[in-house]
């Protein structure tokens, strides 16, 4: 049956912006790297150590910064503490607060207690504004002693395990903001918390590989291959779970071709094609798939492991935010009506436009590098991984404000002897 | 509180014994030392549980005095008049038992837009949003069905496309306005308490509360809610919640000239509103989602959504 077009006049005005698109993509990636750093602190996957402090510092600094596009969003800003003072119990949206709340103190803790070592050391040995800064950040505790760290070690993994479940709520929670609207359905779907959190790991993992990297060609520092091998590994098991979830979300409203799938399928084939088709199924998904199934092969050369694992990761970064894209402006594409199409164009001022969407995702990026100047990101044991070519430190390395034993020091040069030998 | 400060201070003179006796060395054996650092850690920890515990119930005092003030309408109108906070507080609008409903009757409406034109002007609805509006079906011969929007000028005015007569086997306007649910989605997503039901049974915006955030836009499946832009907040059809709560019927109702627009009292038998539904077959729209609509329809096929 011909149908013509028609919209609701009040759904000529999609009411959900490229920042609430950015508000699930930035929780993800704090999902996902604090993931990562609870495999390092619980399941003591010591592969991911070199990236262990770099994830959790991450997932801090974008949490940090998670309501900003939501504030930006708020027409009433200025009432946004009413979500905590006057929540209702029958909202999906009132528990965003409390969980949020409790999770940014949760990683805020496990930061502080992860580097306190550093923190204590530095407020000993520094003076002036900077040591009282660090004195300030000790929160008057100053014992490191092995008895003291032995303590803050079981918090931290008490905290990473409190953590993992946290990280599914905090982002379960927001696909299911999505999947319990009845109304819409392009969202409603219970699966929805599940693809929205599955993808979360992956774009903090693909998140991770990529500033690891990243950082590790600007301080000029080999990347820890075995390090970017596990974490491909990890992202390509993830991202397979990821599509396949996605996929049978889409087969399933296909093969049931419910009442609305007339509009649902002429959305995927017309108004979501580049974005849906072609970004997310083949340059986010089957290019990644492909790359990484090439890169985690044990006998890669690292380099080209290391450079297939970046490709990889940022067309998985596009991937995530894709989707992020498809389900939140996807959704208010069409009008409830189910019988025609609006447009969405995101201006490029405003406040949320173009403009404030790049300063929303530059945000955090700034916070990690202030951070990473303000506490020591790296372990040293990626001295051991120096790139070759590089000149060697004139004084004795030092691991932990330990010098480097003997053994340990032939250990380094054997590893960089292999490295010279397999590139 | 006291009790968990009579905790801290406890701990803080225990924190120089080990095994029971005072350790009287100032400079410190390895136990006292041993002894400090747990104090000085416990002590940090009891801090941070009880401004944690503080915090936490702090803000649910403000919760159950939020519920509270959602039982008074008073403390809450729909942004279209300050007026109604006033009227919330009649004997009448306290009257549990009266319960507002509406039929349309696509059957008697003619299209003329005169409801739209009224309705805009008794709430001051933004140019590009809309209260209620009208749709015209047109079923065609072929099977096509084709959707207009009726312009405030009505039918004969400008901007409904022109339609062969011979083509069309049935056509009708089907006037739309808030359903006010019973089981309404936008009032369970509103993370605030703006969104709230009148003792009436009429689904109603708190001006002072929302927060703009959309969410019950979105949850709202007939398109009824949008965000005013002049006042920022959700904005609805209240079926004129300020004129029904004087005994008045909504703007649009009155200015129908052919009375397909029914205002009146569900809880009320004789009421011409309770005597239609009784008589005349109605149905309510998207009856799947299960939000059962106080908004009944006459004379509307399964094409209309």
């Amino acid at each position: 049956m011909g149908e013509s077009s028609f919209v609701f006049p009040n759904d000529l005005h999609a009411p959900w912006s490229i920042m609430i698109v950015l508000y699930p993509y930035i929780t993800g990636l704090v999902a996902g790297a604090f993931v990562v750093s609870a495999l390092y602190h619980v399941f003591h996957q010591d592969v991911l150590k070199p990236v262990a402090r770099l994830a959790l510092v991450t997932a801090l600094c974008f949490c940090a910064f998670a309501t900003t596009p939501l504030l930006l969003h708020l027409h009433h800003p200025e009432r946004a503490f009413n979500i905590m003072i006057t929540p209702s119990v029958t909202s999906a949206m009132a528990g965003f607060g409390f969980i949020y709340n409790f999770y940014m103190l949760l990683l805020a803790v496990e930061v502080w207690l992860v580097f306190r070592p550093d923190i204590v050391e530095r407020a000993n040995s520094r003076t002036g504004l900077v040591g009282l800064f660090y004195r300030v950040l000790s929160l008057g505790t100053r014992e490191i002693t092995p008895g003291a760290r032995a303590v803050d070690e079981w918090l931290i993994r008490a905290l990473a395990i409190v953590g993992i479940p946290a990280a599914c709520v905090l982002h379960g929670y927001v696909g299911f903001l999505f999947g319990a609207i009845k109304a819409n359905p392009w969202w409603s779907t219970a699966l929805m918390p599940v693809v929205f959190l599955v993808s979360a790991v992956v774009s903090g993992i693909a998140a991770l590989i990529v500033l690891y990297l990243f950082l590790c060609w600007r301080r000029r520092v080999a990347p820890d291959a075995d390090c970017v091998r596990a974490l491909s590994r990890y992202l390509w098991i993830s991202l397979t779970v990821a599509v396949s979830l996605e996929m049978l979300e889409l087969v399933h409203m296909g093969y049931e071709s419910g009442a609305e799938w007339h509009i649902l399928s002429t959305l995927i084939r017309e108004q979501l094609a580049v974005s849906y088709g072609l970004v997310q199924l083949l340059i986010g998904s089957v290019g990644p798939f492909v790359i990484l199934l090439f890169a985690i092969r044990p006998r890669l050369n690292p380099r080209m492991m290391t450079f297939c694992s970046g490709l990889a990761s940022v067309l998985v970064l596009v991937q995530v935010l894709a989707m992020r894209w498809n389900v939140v402006v996807g959704g208010q594409l069409f009008s409830k009506s189910f019988r025609g199409f609006v447009e969405y164009t995101v201006p490029i001022g405003g406040r949320e436009g173009w403009i404030a969407a790049g300063v929303v995702m530059t945000l955090p990026l700034a916070a990690l590098f202030v951070a990473g100047k303000l506490l020591p990101l790296w372990t040293d044991c990626e001295h051991a991984t120096q790139r070759a070519d590089q000149p060697k430190p004139d004084g004795p390395l030092v691991r932990h404000g330990t010098t480097m034993t003997i053994l340990e020091l032939h250990q380094t040069s054997d590893t960089i002897a292999k490295e010279k030998t397999i590139t | 509180m006291n009790y968990e400060l009579s905790i801290l201070n406890n701990d803080a003179e225990r924190g120089t014994s080990v095994n029971g006796t005072t350790c009287q060395n100032r400079s410190g054996c390895d136990g006292c030392r041993e002894a400090e650092e747990t104090s000085s850690r416990r002590r940090f920890l009891q801090k941070a549980t009880t401004i944690v515990f503080g915090s936490l119930s702090l803000t649910l005092l403000p919760v159950s005095a939020g519920e509270q003030t959602d039982d008074n309408p008073a403390d809450g109108s729909d942004g279209d008049s300050e007026n109604q906070a006033n009227l919330g507080s009649t004997d009448h609008n306290n009257d549990a038992e009266v319960v507002f409903g509406f039929l349309v009757d696509t059957e008697k409406c003619i299209g003329s837009g005169k409801c739209l034109t009224a309705c805009r002007i008794e709430n001051d609805v933004p140019e590009g949003f809309a209260r209620t509006w009208v749709e015209r079906f047109v079923h065609f011969k072929d099977g096509r069905v084709q959707v207009d929007l009726v312009p405030e000028t009505g039918f004969s005015g400008s901007g409904l496309p022109t339609i062969d007569p011979d083509d069309v086997e049935r056509a009708y306007f089907v006037p739309k306005l808030c359903n006010q649910c019973v089981d309404a989605p936008c009032n369970q997503v509103c993370p605030v308490h703006a969104a709230f039901t009148s003792p009436e049974g009429v689904e109603l915006v708190d001006p002072e509360r929302c927060i703009g955030c959309a969410y019950c836009v979105q949850a709202c499946p007939y398109g009824a809610r949008f965000i005013n832009p002049e006042t920022n907040n959700a904005d609805k059809c209240t079926w004129c919640y300020h004129r029904i709560m004087r005994d008045e019927q909504p703007a649009c109702v009155e200015a129908c000239p052919v009375d397909a627009r029914v205002f009146g009292r569900l809880d009320d038998p004789t009421s011409e509103l309770s005597r239609r539904i009784a008589e005349i077959p109605t149905h309510v729209l998207k009856e799947h989602l299960g939000t059962h609509p106080k908004l009944r329809y006459v004379g509307i096929s399964s094409e209309v959504t």
